[in-house]
Parts: C-alpha cells; structure tokens; sequence
C-alpha cells in the first residue's frame, strides 16, 4: 500500500512538473493564449492535498489550478485541450486555465478572483452540513487571499457554523509580484486564522508525504463533525506570476535557493530577510520532486529503472494530450448558447 | 380562492410554500431568523425549519451571498435575502462573478438555483446609501434573470417560480410595495416568470414600466383618462429577459411611447427599453420614445426634494399629455 502511494505521489508531481513546462512552451508557441499560471515549485502540496482527499470530498481551487485537476484524475488530455480553448476541454473550451471544472469528480472549479474560494467552498460545506453527510471540502487559496474579505468573512462563518471545510493555503510569499513582507502585517499566515476558532498549522509544503500526512488526519477529522481546519503549506513557485510575468522583482538567488530548496535558508529568511549565497545554494540539496525522488531511492521504495519508466510515461501523457488538443475541434458560437442556457431545461421563459 | 394579502405577506407564503414542498431550499441572510427578516418575509420560517434552514448571518454580504453560490452547485436552493440593494454591490462578486458566470464557463455542468432577494428603491427619507436602484447595472450581466413584482400576486407566483428555477434570479422588492394589498390565489396558473402584464387597456399611447413605477402609472393613466386619454399600461414584472413582443404589440396599436422608471435615466433601464423599441418599431412610431425617470442626482435626505427626485404621477401625466398634443388640444 505505502509503496503505491509513494508512486502515485511521485507520478502525480512529475506529471504536474512536465505538464506545466509543455504548456509553457506551447504559450510561447502560440497555442495557448491568455493568463497562464503555471504550478513548478508547487506540486507536493497539490499531490500531498489531494491524494489524501477521497472521492466523496469536494476540491475548490483558485487560478492556478491545473495540477490540482490532473492530481485529481482528470485526464490530461482534457486539461490541456482546455488550455487550447476546444470543445474537448474539460470546460468544453469556454472556461480556459483558470476556469476547470469537472462535476462527476466533484472539481468544483476553478475561480479567477483572489478570495473567492473562500466563500464557494463554506457554501458547499453548508450543503454537506445541512444534509448531515460524512464529506468535506478542500478549499485551496493563495498567501496573497488572506488580505481580500472574503477570506476572513468565510472563515467566521465556517468557524461559527463548524463547517466542514479544509482551507489549504499554498503560501508561495508572493501576492502576484509582491513578497508577504510588504503584503502581510503578520507572515506567519496560519497565525492570521487565529481569530476565528479554527485550529490552523504550518506544514513544509515542499514534502509531499508531511502534506499527505496532515491532510489525511485534518478530514478525517472534519468527516467525522470535527468543524474546519486551516492548513499553511509553505512553498514557492519556481515561475513568475504568469506566463505574462516574467517575475524580475525576484531576486534571482531566492529563485534559485528555492528550485533547491533548503529549509535552513527558509529559517534564517524569516529572521533577516537575507537571501542565501551561491556557497549555499551549492550546499543544498534537491526541489520537491527531486527530494521525494531521492528519499524514495534511500529508503528503497523505488528503483532507479522505476523512476525513468515513470518519466518516460508521463512525458508520452503530456505528449499526447498536446497531439490530441491540436487535432481537437473549435468550440462553436451554438455551444456557447447551449452553456449559457444549459439549466433552463424546459422552462419556459415569456 | 383568492385572498387580500400585504405583499411582505405574499412573499412570506411563497417561502413557506417552497420550504415546505423541498427539503434543499433554505433561506440565508442578515437578520432573518430569529427577527423574521427586516421587511417580515421570513416571520416564522425560523421557528417552523429550524436555523440550518433559516439562516441568520454576520454582516458579511460578500460571502453569504457567495456560501449560496457554493451551495448551489450542489443542487441546493438557495435564497438569499440581501438587506438592502445597496449593500448587494458587496455582494457583486459572488452575484456576477460567480453565480452568472459559473453554469456558462463550466461547459454546462453545474445548475445555479440560487435566488437573491434584493429589497430597494427609494423608500422614505433613507438618505442617498440607502436609496438606489441598480437594475441597469444587473441588466448588463448575462446568465442573471430580474424579477421585479408589482404585485402581492406577482411577489408570490415570481418567488415560487425563482425558487423552482435552476437559473440564478435576482429579485427586486421596492421597499414601498412591501405594505400593500392585494389578492392573491395561490391556486391560479401563474403566467411564464418574464411574461410583461397589460395592467390597463388604451389605445393613445403605451406606457411601459416595472415595479412600484407600474403602480403610479397606472394612477396616472386613470387621471389621463379623465381627459379622455387613453393610456395602455404595461407591467414588464421582468427586466432580463424583457417581454418585447408584448411592448411591440401595444406600439403597434397606440403608435406611442412613454417609459416611466425610478431608476436614474442616464444608461439606466429606460435607454435598453427605448432603443429596442425604437429599432423594432421605428416606422410605427409617431413621436420618439419619452422617458419619465428620476434624476441623475444621488436621493436626497430631504423629503420634498427625495419626492421630486424620482417620477410622481403628476410627472407621468404632464409626459403623456406632451405625447399625445393633439388630444390634449381638444
């Protein structure tokens, strides 16, 4: 069982990592257009979050929310082929990256307004909890959420009414382009939840099985009526904000510090705003995915000959759901009017 | 069997109605529950479903109105009552963003039943935060449906049919209307939700209007017709979608235009109303469209002049008279 899960967790970030880099290179190509917020850095807490979620819990996501899809089990080929704008797209080409959704999996979307998961997810939890049933909903937001109202107005009422909502902060210290010092009077963002009798932690959201581990403990927990919980997985993403932002007001060692990630620079970050040398960034070790990859080897749960089979397996996923987005038709201006109108049954209006 | 019922009364029975008959509509929203809703339209519900049913709020517009955004797509029946309309711009987000945009930009695979009851207009003497009318601004957001009753029998028949609906609609409730009577029979086969009503026949001149406006007009139509001026009033009860063919079908016969709406006539509902018809029935008519709207000035506190900001009947008859000359000349 363990040595599935680790290799369901490793497939799941090298496939959100190779994913995202294809789809950076079909941007540039022309392929994709528009916003583009893409999850390098990221991957063990999307992984980690939503491998421990089962198939009865609801997933509510921000905008940069396509790994969190293809971690769900959409197949790639639908995420991409929405990030392409055709009809084959799991949002039939009229949501795009930062509007997926995919309601038999209950992916719940996809929401492009900084805060606004806040507020569908207690809603969602209030459905559950009216209904009395042993589910729960994963609420993502980004450090950049907690200042909107949203955040703050949802969490009194998940707290007030025990709703069963698991918020996960993906805490990367950037609101956009600017880094939680200057954005956050508090930047320890789980202590920001402490007015709203929610129990909140901090997690190493670069491990993807301490993510894991934590998740699964926090709904069990909610499932069973326990109220909500607050989870601040601390991460970075490796890309600017979007692929129309090429992220210069990073310095490019804090960039680099981070894609070798080392908690020890982290910590002394926290105390004096210093950002590593080059002697030590050579001193550290490997990102997320390169760390889970060696400690699955030391410990050996994997063989070397199982991670490239992986790799090579993803990499011909990726592929294909680019061939398959390309050979995929346009949506039409009739879908559209079909979408618009898609709850209006047989009503009749006038 | 019809009975007398004050509007807030009307709306009162349709919840009841809905709530009794569904087991996933519930009604969220500051203060009613235990205090039965500012203007009543909840009295009783609270002690009748209990307070998961019944939900009394924070003060937190922005995510309530969302928290029914997110029930929704789970198949639940939302409705929730903002206190007044000018605290629903908190609420935008979650109304335009979300509820409009959600059905369209996921392919279709989401239902969006969520009712917002929106009480508004100028009431008495609120002062200008508390005294604004919004539909236009509504009315520019495709994927939301307007209801807008005049009528205790309107308020109950479009709150059952919003309730029943898997679309997202705003009702807007003047503030106004709440204390007036009228029959109501629940039993009666309510006409389509955005069907306009022709309140009164004539064939002078057509005045189209919404809401508590569709009330004075039809004061005024009853003193035009002392002078022997026909007018023909129309309840559009719906602003998205607007019932043009029974708008068109009047110009047709009356060959003359007067729109009455409370809202500020600049970009406000009447300037949708007159350029559709005025494209449709540019050859019918024989004078252009007039509109009697109020002022482009935020309300103010004091009661003559909050009077004289919004159209008085007394308005409403100078603008017929002016569009039917020859008839006045008699």
């Amino acid at each position: 069982m363990e040595q599935r899960l680790f290799h369901r967790l490793l497939r799941d970030m090298m496939l959100s990592r190779v994913f995202e880099e294809r789809a950076a290179e079909e941007y540039t190509k022309g392929n994709i257009v528009g916003f583009l917020h893409l999850y390098p850095g990221e991957e063990a807490v999307g992984a980690g979050v939503i491998n421990a979620a089962g198939p009865s819990d609801y997933i509510v996501s921000a905008y940069r929310e396509h790994a969190h899809a293809l971690v769900r089990g959409v197949p790639a080929r639908q995420v991409m082929a929405e990030l392409f704008g055709r009809a084959t797209g799991m949002s039939g080409g009229m949501g795009g990256s930062m509007h997926m959704f995919d309601r038999d999996r209950r992916f719940m979307g996809g929401y492009a307004i900084v805060g606004e998961t806040c507020p569908v997810a207690i809603g969602i939890g209030y459905a559950i909890a009216l209904r009395g049933l042993p589910e729960a909903v994963v609420c993502f937001l980004g450090d950049g959420a907690v200042n909107q109202g949203t955040f703050h107005e949802s969490l009194n009422m998940a707290g007030l009414w025990r709703l069963p909502v698991l918020f996960v902060c993906e805490n990367n210290h950037y609101a956009i382009g600017t880094e939680i010092h200057r954005h956050s009077a508090v930047t320890e963002v789980h202590k920001r939840v402490a007015g709203y009798n929610i129990p909140a932690e901090k997690v190493d959201g670069v491990d993807v099985l301490k993510v894991y581990e934590a998740t699964r403990h926090a709904l069990a927990r909610i499932r069973s009526g326990g109220g909500p919980q607050f989870i601040e997985c601390e991460t970075y993403r490796y890309r600017g904000h979007s692929m129309a932002d090429a992220g210069a007001y990073r310095p490019a060692a804090e960039v680099k510090a981070h894609q070798a990630i080392d908690p020890l620079s982290i910590a002394t970050r926290e105390l004096e705003l210093r950002y590593p040398t080059t002697a030590e960034l050579a001193a550290v070790g490997a990102d997320n995915v390169g760390r889970l990859t060696q400690h699955l080897l030391s410990e050996g749960h994997l063989e070397q000959a199982e991670i490239d089979a992986l790799q090579a397996e993803v990499q011909a996923t990726v592929e294909d759901a680019v061939t398959f987005s390309l050979q995929s038709e346009q949506p039409s201006m009739d879908a559209a009017w079909k979408h618009l109108q898609c709850n209006r049954h047989h009503e009749v209006l006038i | 069997m019809s009975e007398e019922l004050l509007y807030w009364q009307a709306l009162n029975r349709a919840m009841d109605a809905e709530m009794e008959a569904d087991d996933s509509v519930f009604t969220l929203g500051e203060d009613v529950g235990l205090y039965g809703g500012s203007y009543r339209v909840t009295e009783g519900l609270h002690a009748k479903y209990g307070e998961w049913r019944v939900r009394d709020t924070p003060i937190s517009e922005g995510s309530f109105t969302g928290l029914g955004v997110g029930a929704a797509l789970t198949g639940m029946r939302p409705v929730v009552e903002i206190m007044t309309i000018n605290f629903a711009l908190l609420a935008l987000d979650a109304i335009v963003n979300m509820a409009a945009k959600v059905p369209f930009m996921s392919g279709g695979q989401f239902p969006m039943p969520l009712v917002v009851r929106v009480p508004g207009g100028v009431a008495r003497q609120l002062g200008a935060q508390h005294a604004q009318r919004f539909e236009s601004m509504f009315m520019n957001v495709p994927g939301l449906r307007i209801a807008v009753p005049a009528t205790p029998q309107d308020a109950y028949w479009q709150l059952r049919q919003a309730i029943g609906s898997d679309e997202p609609i705003i009702m807007l409730e003047h503030e106004l209307l709440y204390f007036s009577k009228g029959p109501v029979d629940p039993l009666a086969d309510p006409p389509p939700m955005h069907r306009a009503i022709v309140r009164r026949k004539g064939g002078d001149l057509t005045i189209v209007s919404y809401s508590r406006m569709a009330i004075l007009a039809q004061e005024a139509a009853a003193e035009l017709a002392k002078e022997g001026i026909e007018a023909e009033v129309i309840d559009l009860r719906s602003l998205s979608p607007i019932d043009w063919d029974t708008c068109a079908a009047s110009i047709e016969a009356s060959r003359r235009l007067l729109i009455v709406e409370e809202d500020c006539r600049f970009a406000g509902v009447g300037a949708e109303i007159a350029a559709t018809l005025t494209e449709r029935c540019f050859h019918t008519l024989e004078a252009p469209p007039l509109r009697v709207a109020g002022l482009d000035i935020p309300t103010p506190f004091n009661g003559a002049l909050e009077a004289a900001s919004i159209p008085r009947v007394a308005d409403i008859v100078a603008a017929a008279r002016s569009l039917c000359p020859r008839r006045s000349a008699q």
